[in-house]
């Protein structure tokens, strides 16, 4: 499964250390013994990603919710 | 929990039983829902309610005597509804359409002798079940004496619509019959598989009557000429035709068949008293316009005694019965969601329930027992209780706990043990009680601090909680087992059930008995404030006790906030609600605050800054004992946040060892962290999101030592995360003036990585 969740506002941030603005690039998220794959504002040469607020506490609580209560 | 504890647990709830009128009916019409529909003007769903467990509705709701009357709760509060006048005026509305569909054809065939109300009744749900029935009657029509009722009571139209329902069925009738012919009954044993004698059929030959399948009325134990009991009576003979027929237990599973007492309660306390409604017209009985005025009388009788009192009972829409179903299916899915989690972990375990419930239902344990259960079977979804464990292994670290014999003593007649919660809320406080206690109790009163381990009680955690509860016992007992005085009532409520050789006593017990430090003429002309009685302090009365004794000797007025000391509400701290489900907990202390419009006084520190949280002002009682000139109105102090408390408490530990037991604790208590800039918005978020500074100052710190960090040229922030415990905080900052100001501040716990070189 693959998910993009990236604002335009997201990529307005740049990685400190490579002083790279961010791009949409693969990302994972893992929970409770779970892996889910996502496409999300990462560091094109480090990988660094970026979680918005947005996302924190809107879609990925909401997975967390569901996976805690498996 | 096995399926016998779950019947049992649902039987301990009563709120499914029958209401008094539907028990009291001989064929347990319901009449609740009927008088609701009445008062709703749904004439036609009144009507279906009639129909499903009345015989000829148009015709018992015309002339039913109604002996379900007497026993209407409404009676205790003015009169018992007017049920038949009700029926009437239903029964007198057009009646909807309707569909029967009797079960398949079978191939047994029934006489009915006789054809009052018991025949016709046996008839109708005999035929309907499927059998072949005969109607023998003596005289040249059908129903007999219905026909002689007043017409305007009883039209003979309605009499002759209702039959012809019956006749719709296929049953047939056999008029003028010889019913005290010599051989009738034998003919008729003869001819079919069962016989049903109606009350009117007198002329049993003995012998006949113990024939196997011959079946008539029972004892008189009701009025024959009550048109309800013939019916019921019918009813019950079909029953029994049935069941010899199929060839089951004529008896099994028949006990509450006729009338019976209910177990429903009905709290009338708060019911004011009305009058039945009088019809106008006394003859004719209500117009539909009384009618639904007089529907609207009914109590709608129901207990939900637990649920009135009760925001979590409330808010999960239901109530107990259905509660311990939805827990125990929960427990049982092996895979996928468990849907009742969120209401196992948001109970108070406070016990309210089990005070207010007529069966004694304590909702407590079975969400403990709950809890402990998906805690040992690794269920326990891992944030529900994080934040208060990790508050309360902090509490019992070195950074907070010890235990030490007072200054200049080597052994304690007591040990002061104020808490985790008030050390967090009033740490000038703490020292004031415990330099009290050292001057009015001799032997040597040492200090311990740390935390009661209740968290891990009330996270199902029984391992944690055994593990952090011996430790706290330890260093007890190598104080030499003092007498353990308590400030706090949850730890007193722990302590008097898994500290058993200890002797505890409250400080409020001490200061009731040893006087208090001062006299207090300052509070002669107080106001009255209202008293709130910790939920903890439920079945401690002496505690109750010794509180109003305290304030009356200080002269401080005050009333009760609650009827009954039983009655005492949580705020929403215990069984950790307000981790578990913050949004209920607001719900819950909102509630508690707007019990009275004075200000509040209670005496335990969770409470009261709870209610401060939510505005309401509140002192705690030590605020007034020790209320210093001059200082400003305690009422009015603000609940400190979640970093102040753990702040306070590490403060705390460091003043007292370094004021009285000299020791130099050195640079420990600054953590020497970088000054943070936080404006009050933030503050709110991060209390809301339960961030701590010491969280923001670690994620900073990592940032800036590794240089990890995004940056936005727009803004000018930078945004940092970093995962500590479980969770990974994001912290959103600039540097400013030798620290940082904070922006925003969030958090998750799913694990995040990319990939290098995308
Ligand atoms: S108080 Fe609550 S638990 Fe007790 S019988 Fe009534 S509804 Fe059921
Ligand atoms: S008040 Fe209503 S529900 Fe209660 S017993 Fe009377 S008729 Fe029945
Ligand atoms: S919060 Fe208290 S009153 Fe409500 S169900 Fe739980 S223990 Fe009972
Ligand atoms: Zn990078």
């Amino acid at each position: 499964m693959t998910n993009s969740y990236t604002d335009p506002e997201d990529l307005r941030w740049k990685c400190h250390k490579c002083d790279m603005f961010l791009s949409v690039g693969p990302a994972s998220l893992t929970y409770m013994g779970k892996t889910i794959n996502a496409r999300l504002p990462v560091c094109p040469q480090c990988g660094f990603v970026l979680i918005s607020e947005e996302l924190a506490l809107g879609k990925i609580a909401e997975v967390e919710q569901l996976l805690e209560d498996k | 929990m096995d399926q016998n504890e779950l019947r049992l647990l649902e039987s301990g709830c009563v709120q499914e039983e029958p209401p008094e009128c539907m028990a009291a009916c001989p064929i347990h019409v319901d009449v609740r829902a009927f008088i609701a529909n009445v008062s709703q003007e749904k004439w036609e769903e009144a009507w279906k309610i009639l129909r499903k467990a009345m015989p000829f509705p148009g015709i018992i709701g015309r002339i039913c005597d109604a002996p379900c009357k007497e026993h209407c709760k409404r009676k205790e509060a003015g009169q018992a509804i007017e049920i038949g006048m009700l029926e009437r005026a239903c029964v007198k509305t057009q009646s909807p359409k309707q569909r029967i569909y009797p079960l398949p054809k079978k191939d047994k065939s029934i006489a009915v002798v006789g054809s009052k109300l018991s025949g016709l009744t046996a008839a109708w749900d005999l035929s309907r079940k499927g059998y072949k029935v005969t109607v023998f009657e003596s005289g040249s029509q059908l129903g007999g004496d219905l026909l002689s009722i007043k017409e305007e009571i009883l039209p003979h139209n309605v009499v002759r619509e209702e039959l012809d329902i019956l006749f719709s069925l296929g049953v047939a009738a056999e008029l003028d019959s010889s019913v005290n012919d010599e051989n009738f009954l034998e003919d008729l044993a003869r001819r079919f598989d069962a016989i049903y004698l109606g009350p009117d059929y007198r002329n049993v030959p003995s012998g006949l009557k113990d024939l196997k399948g011959v079946f008539s009325r029972g004892f008189l134990q009701y009025d024959p000429k009550s048109p309800v009991w013939q019916a019921a009576e019918g009813r019950w003979a079909a029953t029994s035709i049935d069941r010899f027929l199929q060839k089951v237990s004529l008896t099994s599973g028949r006990e509450k068949e006729g009338p019976f007492t209910t177990r429903l309660y009905t709290n009338i306390d708060y019911v004011p008293y009305v009058p039945a409604i009088k019809p106008l017209n006394q003859a004719s009985g209500y117009t539909t316009q009384e009618a639904i005025q007089e529907a609207g009388r009914c109590l709608n009788c129901e207990c939900l005694e637990c649920v009135k009192a009760c925001s979590y009972l409330e808010k999960f829409d239901s109530y107990p019965r259905k509660y311990v179903r939805e827990i125990y299916n929960n427990a049982n899915i092996v895979a996928g969601r468990h849907p009742a989690n969120k209401l196992i972990n948001s109970c108070s375990l406070c016990g309210l329930c089990e005070a207010v419930c007529p069966e004694g239902f304590a909702m407590q344990s079975l969400c403990l027992k709950a809890r402990r259960d998906m805690v040992q079977k690794g269920k326990m979804p891992p944030s529900a209780h994080e934040f208060a464990l990790l508050d309360m292994q902090f509490s019992n670290s070195d950074q907070f706990a010890m235990a030490l014999h007072e200054p200049t003593y080597e052994s304690s007649a007591y040990i002061f043990f104020p808490g985790c919660q008030l050390c967090a809320s009033s740490p000038g406080e703490v020292k004031s009680v415990y330099a009290h206690l050292r001057k009015t109790m001799t032997g040597g009163v040492g200090l311990m601090l740390g935390c009661c381990s209740a968290p891990a009680f009330w996270a199902g955690e029984e391992q944690l909680f055994e593990e952090q509860f011996s430790m706290w016992q330890r260093k007890w007992a190598d104080l030499g087992r003092p007498q353990v005085i308590l400030a706090c009532s949850t730890c007193y409520n722990i302590f008097k059930t898994y500290l058993h050789e200890a002797p505890i006593i409250s400080l409020w017990s001490i200061l009731d008995e040893t006087g208090l430090p001062h006299d207090f003429t300052s509070l002669k002309d107080a106001v009255p404030l209202a008293l709130h009685d910790p939920c903890t302090t439920r079945y401690e009365s002496h505690l109750q006790t010794n509180v109003r004794n305290l304030l009356q000797k200080m002269g401080q007025p005050f009333v009760d906030l609650t009827a009954k000391s039983e009655y005492a509400e949580c705020c929403g701290f215990g069984g950790l609600m307000q981790n578990a489900n913050p949004d209920l907990a607001k719900t819950v202390i909102n509630r508690l605050a707007g019990r009275s419009s004075a200000d509040y006084v209670t005496y335990c520190s969770v409470c009261r800054d709870n209610l401060a949280g939510a505005g309401k002002r509140t002192v705690h009682i030590l605020d007034l004992i020790f209320l210093k000139d001059g200082e400003s109105d305690p009422a009015a102090r603000k609940r400190p946040g979640w970093s102040q408390r753990q702040e306070n408490r590490l403060r705390l530990k460091n003043d007292l060892l370094n004021e009285l037991w000299a020791t130099d604790r050195g640079e420990r208590i600054d953590h020497a962290g970088p000054v943070l800039n936080i404006s009050s918005e933030v503050w709110q978020v991060l209390e809301d999101r339960r961030i701590l500074v010491t969280d923001l100052e670690e994620v900073i710190h990592h940032a800036e030592i590794s240089g990890h960090k995004f940056y936005n040229p727009d803004s000018g922030h930078f945004k940092a995360s970093l995962k500590l415990y479980n969770t990974t905080f994001w912290v959103e900052y600039i540097p400013s003036d030798g620290g940082f100001t904070i922006y925003n501040a969030y958090s998750h716990r799913m694990e995040v990585s990319g990939k290098e070189g995308q």
